[in-house]
């Protein structure tokens, strides 16, 4: 157990250096920092004197570990765009997007779950098949598509719920949320429900096919031959030996909801991270890319090793098979 | 010769299994339609929407035909510069294809390539590719695109960067799909490595490259392309989802998805149908694509039959 702990942990250490290599080779070498930082106009000396004080002198890995020792305090350096420390930037923005994901993760599961039981108690049934028809087309409906279809009728034609922004917002202590005025709440509705949809699909499909799988087991068979209730069987046998993978795929999907919340939060010009990292990109902004980058990985590899650690914890088949940890599918 | 070959195609078991369900061979019918529609675009399209020469400025923001004001000649209706949508959207899907058809056709070189050095060499080599995979599976494609493309757009000069944005995009897209299929081929691979045929072209002295590529992968392609049909249709979403964000292909060659992104500005004043038929004539696409990667993982499948 502690040698998988300390080697996922090791493992979770090298991709976040890996990352921060890309990052730094992205803030040491894509575009020239000097010449944006002096403007138009300056001498000889305040060029030497500014490479100088950002130590770009310096050997390579000298800088990087530099870089990295900075990213490891929150330093990330100073936007070409908007000429404020990056790191205060993303903080800024930060609520918004965690907001937004915890959100659509909710209602994710709240209504996949459910569906998923549903279709996979009645596989044959006409509500279920639609369903499943259903949720093939949300697959093929990108998520940008479905926040334009939502605000065209929800905002343009029937003129409910607002199309952009965050609505009013309370600060708590340097966190702004909105999930305490009515404005802010009405927010998030379009936008969660945009972000949700296709991780909502993805947990329906995959409740189905577990719950489908286990009603054929021989443990279901037998607690039906003892002639126990339905519900019973149902819900307190089948559906808790469905969860384990369900735990799993939700724990990754959280990465892809916190990454497509980038797309959502551009259609829904939701003033979160995202939205600051598209127009990063449009803007070649350099610092706010490389340190979006390493905050997103940074979530990512806490999920994963999370959920590694969570899968160890609850499949005990895991602890004697010593190669299947790691390597989960994603998107 | 030829013949013979389209009558054994026509007695398998997977045109059976097409011919069986209707709703594949619909599927195939719009991947056909649309494919013939992207490459004939120039010719079958009512009008050249690049040519300006061609844009009557009289004609813009008009409602589809079947609309009040609506005229026959744009049956979709015309964007705010006078644009014919339907021809914009044969000309968009033209971009479209051919972005998605190259990723994914680069994706697949490199992951079959690398899926076969991992698998037939083993040890070191294997265990830097698959890490390499493993870390890549674990951030979404999308993301990895996005990255590619926004370090792309710096590194470049701005001048250069309309001519060889497309070819950005293509590479972006395709190196965030490459896992998938090495995944799948070193998978085969090291199945096929313990066969007979391997051991025996071995003990001949064959180069191990020649053993690779000559025997060893044609008996990995099948899921290989299952994973790429299915791929096609992510391909055109992230393509989509890129140029919507508007980091994709340049303006002067609107895809589907910046077909999108134009028309949604245009949202709010009531022009609906600038965004809603490029977004429909996407969906479609990428359903009938998905559709058909669907059917053919099953009809690949030997265990299903």
């Amino acid at each position: 157990m502690i040698a998988f702990v300390i080697r996922r942990l090791l493992q979770a250490v090298l991709v976040m250096l890996a990352v921060g290599f890309v990052g730094f080779s992205l803030f040491a070498y894509v575009g020239d920092p000097v010449s944006i930082m002096l403007g138009q106009d300056y001498t000889q000396e305040a060029r030497q004197r500014l490479i100088q004080d950002l130590g770009l002198d310096q050997p390579f890995f000298i800088q990087y570990a530099r870089f990295i020792a900075g990213a490891a305090q929150g330093e990330f350096g100073i936007s070409y765009r908007l000429a404020r420390p990056v790191a205060e930037l993303l903080l800024e923005r930060l609520p918004a997007t965690l907001e937004l994901s915890l959100c659509a993760a909710v209602l994710a599961l709240a209504a996949g779950v459910p569906l998923g039981v549903y279709c996979g108690l009645n596989r044959d049934g006409w509500l279920a098949r639609l369903l499943l028809s259903v949720s093939l087309i949300g697959v093929s409906l990108p998520t940008f598509l479905i926040g334009i279809l939502l605000i065209l009728f929800f905002s343009v034609i029937l003129g409910w719920l607002p199309s952009f922004g965050r609505g009013d917002v309370v600060q708590l202590g340097g966190w702004s949320t909105g999930f305490l005025t009515p404005t802010g709440l009405r927010a998030l509705i379009l936008p969660s429900i945009t972000l949700a949809l296709f991780q909502l699909t993805l947990i329906m499909r995959l409740v189905r096919s577990e719950m489908l799988e286990v009603l054929r087991t021989d443990y279901i068979k037998f607690a039906r031959a003892r002639g126990l209730r339905n519900r019973a069987i149902n819900f307190g046998h089948a559906l808790k030996n469905t969860l384990v993978p369900v735990i799993t795929i939700t724990g990754l999907q959280l990465g892809g909801i916190i990454a497509f919340a980038i797309v959502t939060e551009t259609v829904f010009q939701w003033p979160g991270m995202g939205f600051l990292f598209i127009q990063s990109v449009q803007a070649a902004d350099v610092p706010v890319m490389a340190a979006y980058l390493m905050l997103i990985a940074f979530f990512f590899v806490l999920i994963n090793l999370v959920v590694d650690l969570l899968y160890y914890l609850v499949d005990p088949r895991l602890r004697i098979d010593k190669g299947a940890a790691g390597g989960h599918g994603g998107h | 010769m030829a013949m013979d070959i389209v009558r054994r195609a026509l007695d398998s078991d997977i045109f059976y299994s097409f011919r069986r369900s209707p709703v594949v061979v619909v599927a195939a019918l719009v991947t056909v339609v649309f494919f013939a529609g992207a490459i004939f675009a120039p010719w079958i399209a009512p009008q050249n929407p690049f040519d300006l020469r061609q844009l009557n400025l009289m004609d813009a923001s008009l409602p589809p035909v079947w609309l009040p004001d609506g005229m026959p000649e744009y049956p979709l209706g015309t964007d705010t510069q006078g644009r014919d949508v339907l021809s914009t959207i044969l000309f968009g899907s033209r971009v479209s294809l051919l972005v998605g058809f190259l990723s994914v056709v680069f994706a697949m070189v490199l992951g079959v390539g690398l899926g076969l050095v991992a698998g037939y060499m083993g040890g070191t080599v294997d265990a830097i590719i698959m890490r390499i995979a493993d870390v890549q599976l674990s951030f979404p494609a999308i993301l990895i695109a996005l990255l590619i493309d926004g370090v792309a757009r710096i590194v470049i000069p701005r001048e250069m960067h309309h001519e060889i944005a497309l070819y950005v995009l293509i590479l972006a897209i395709g190196f965030s799909g490459w896992v998938q299929y090495a995944r799948t081929v070193r998978g085969s691979c090291l199945v096929e490595k313990s066969k007979e045929y391997v051991q025996a072209a071995r003990v001949i002295g064959r180069h191990p490259a020649a053993i690779m590529f000559q025997h060893v992968l044609p008996n990995v392609m099948g899921p290989v392309l299952v994973i790429a049909t299915i791929h096609l249709a992510l391909a055109i979403i992230t393509e989509a989802t890129l140029s919507f964000l508007g980091v994709g292909v340049p303006p002067t060659e609107p895809s589907l998805g910046t077909l999108i992104r134009i028309g949604n500005n245009f949202l709010f004043s009531g022009e609906w149908w600038i965004t809603v038929f490029p977004g429909a004539a996407l969906v479609i696409m990428v359903l009938a694509v998905n559709l058909l990667g669907d059917w053919l993982r099953d009809a690949l499948n030997p265990k299903l039959r």
